[in-house]
């Protein structure tokens, strides 16, 4: 029988490379010769020419571009809807409706999205018959669509920073005078900064990543990077898209080691604050 | 003196109103009410027109009365229709067995993560998370490299001589199941891993002390406490996976296609908006029991945080 140790050391093993092996192989390919994406042509392998063909690609570059500012607008307003409704849900107590407003919040996190971007499209298309807004579908119809499904994993990620503290500094502020307002600024705000931060990076990345709810709500003029990838990769492999994932990977590991690194240096200097403050009010 | 009144305002009971009312408003606004314009909809007979359904409040030809018209049409062609009836069993199936599949992983590297030593713990985890950071939709495209029939894991197999001609892989339900796995195992892992790591481990000694073996404590002990994590995991897996579109999109058979990608056709293809609302509706009730059990636990779980 296999000791305890090992079981868990393979576990670990089998499951990680199951993770991470097709990831790297779309790396490896991306540097291929041949068009055929699988059989690696080693006369002439390796070569960044997917990578120059990618780079030229118009089309690709301005759905990219779309992309990040609908991902950096969806971000920005999940990240402030979202915190409010962390906050009101962890420090403001019971009150009428706040039953419904956590089941609100936690649904879209498991909702098929198929549902959901069916619902927003014909919220806007009864809009638009009702009242003549949204005109036409497309940066501003996405990016409402996308706050509203990533604003419940920001509210989630918030409300749980909020529930790890208690709320004694919060309470012994307002003892002291300060308004709510000015309370929430100096106190509450540095100590969920860390988990605003990695809310608007899930924010990010859960609109940037979006396909299937851009569809419904994009219009036909609108296309996001997601929807070109898939309209080209639903006719099969193409070795450009393997360059575009090498690029993405590099770039989405570069930035959680950064903010991995920075957010355990302000966590640090927090508590090193809070330590200060506490010894000093004796 | 107008501004000191509005600061007064908000830090009062009103301030309280309005903080409460901004998120509220907005998910009644794009939340709620989109589907109830989805469960209107879903009543409405298909017209050529813009939108391409009828009001199912309409006036009368003389122009006096008002008329509902409320058509059950919708719901009644789902029923009739035996291949939407088979749509659903195969979803349910194939998010059913993936789900499964993600326990039985999901699991064991969980529990590895949460015995492991401190220091190696977050590494672990943040190798488990990496991939969620990357994009979804190429996650899923890099198997249909990997599975096509001149694809990697064929030449793998040939040249080590398991097989002597290559599989086809791709484009069957084996591939959906890769895909689902391989796609929704962090968000199996992640609650597992959180359940885990809580255990008080000196019930585990006490059963040792007692005589009993590894694998009976783990039974008896670990496995029952670990029930919450088990159901939040398989329903972060199963609710979403029921209506996976771009799965069976990439990867799947095309003579049995998946609920999302039904609805998802009918909308586009067929321009049905009310057969496609009348899918959503069926869809989004079949998942409201697995929902709301997995609303309880999270909310559950955020206020267990609470010191």
């Amino acid at each position: 029988m296999m000791s305890r140790g090992r079981f868990r050391k393979t576990a670990l093993v089998v499951g990680l490379s199951f993770l991470y092996l097709p990831i790297l192989s779309m790396i490896v390919f991306s540097f291929n010769n041949s068009r055929l994406v699988t059989v690696w042509d080693a006369a002439h392998s390796p070569t960044l020419k997917w990578y120059s063909a990618l780079l030229s690609n118009g089309h690709i570059l301005d759905a990219a571009w779309l992309s990040i500012r609908i991902a950096a607008v969806t971000a920005t307003l999940s990240v402030v809807l979202g915190t409010v409704a962390g906050l009101v849900l962890a420090r403001f107590g019971p009150f009428r409706g706040r039953a419904l407003l956590a089941g609100l919040t936690t649904a879209p996190l498991v909702m098929p999205e198929v549902i959901t971007g069916l619902s927003m499209l014909l919220l806007f298309v009864a809009l638009e018959h009702a009242i003549g807004w949204p005109d036409g579908r497309g940066f501003v119809t996405i990016t409402i669509a996308h706050v509203t499904f990533c604003l419940s994993y920001v509210t989630v990620v918030v409300q749980s920073r909020l529930a790890g503290f208690d709320d004694s500094l919060e309470e012994a502020a307002l003892d002291l005078g300060a308004r709510p307002a000015r309370v929430f600024f100096s106190i509450t705000l540095p100590l969920i900064l860390p988990a605003i931060i990695s809310g608007w990076l899930l924010a990010f990345t859960l609109s940037w990543d979006d396909v299937v709810i851009s569809q419904f709500v994009a219009g036909p003029s609108a296309s996001t990077l997601p929807m070109v990838i898939f309209s080209k990769v639903r006719l099969g492999v193409s070795p450009d898209v393997n360059a575009l994932a090498s690029i993405m990977v590099a770039v989405v590991a570069l930035c959680v080691v950064c903010s991995t690194l920075w957010m355990r240096r302000l966590e640090r200097r927090r508590q090193l604050e809070e330590q200060m403050a506490r010894a000093a009010g004796g | 003196m107008t501004l000191a009144r509005l600061k007064e305002i908000l830090a009062g009971e009103y301030g309280r109103r309005v903080v409460i009312g901004v998120p509220y408003a907005w998910l009644l606004a794009f939340f709620v009410v989109p589907f109830l314009i989805v469960f209107k909809i879903s009543f409405s007979e298909v017209r050529f027109s813009m939108p391409p359904y009828a009001p199912l409040f309409e006036l009368t030809e003389d122009g006096a009365h008002w008329r509902a018209i409320f058509n059950l049409g919708n719901y009644h062609y789902l029923i009739a229709d035996s291949l939407y009836i088979a749509t659903f069993a195969y979803s349910i199936k194939v998010a059913a067995v993936s789900t499964l599949i993600c326990l039985a992983i999901g699991y064991p590297m969980a529990y590895a993560i949460a015995r492991a030593r401190e220091s190696t713990r977050n590494l672990l985890l943040m190798l488990i998370v990496l991939p969620f950071w990357t994009s979804f939709l190429l996650r899923v495209y890099a198997w249909v490299g990997l599975l096509q029939n001149d694809g990697v894991v064929n030449n793998v197999l040939l040249a080590v001589g398991l097989i002597d001609q290559p599989l086809t892989l791709l484009y069957t339900d084996f591939a959906v199941y890769v895909g689902i796995v391989y796609s929704y195992l962090p968000f199996m892992i992640l609650p597992l891993y959180s359940n885990l790591e809580k255990h008080d481990l000196t019930l585990l000694e006490a059963a040792a002390d007692l005589g009993a073996r590894p694998m009976t404590a783990f039974l008896r002990i670990t496995l029952p406490l670990s029930i919450p994590g088990i159901v939040a995991g398989c329903l972060l897996v199963f609710i979403p996976a029921v209506g996976e579109y771009v799965i069976p999109s990439l990867l799947g058979r095309s003579d049995q296609l998946m609920i999302g990608r039904v609805l998802s056709d009918e909308f586009f293809a067929n321009r049905d908006w009310p057969v496609a609302s009348a899918v959503a509706i069926v869809l989004l009730v079949g998942l409201l029991l697995p929902i709301l059990v997995f609303q309880r636990y999270q909310n559950r779980e955020i206020e267990a945080a609470r010191r």
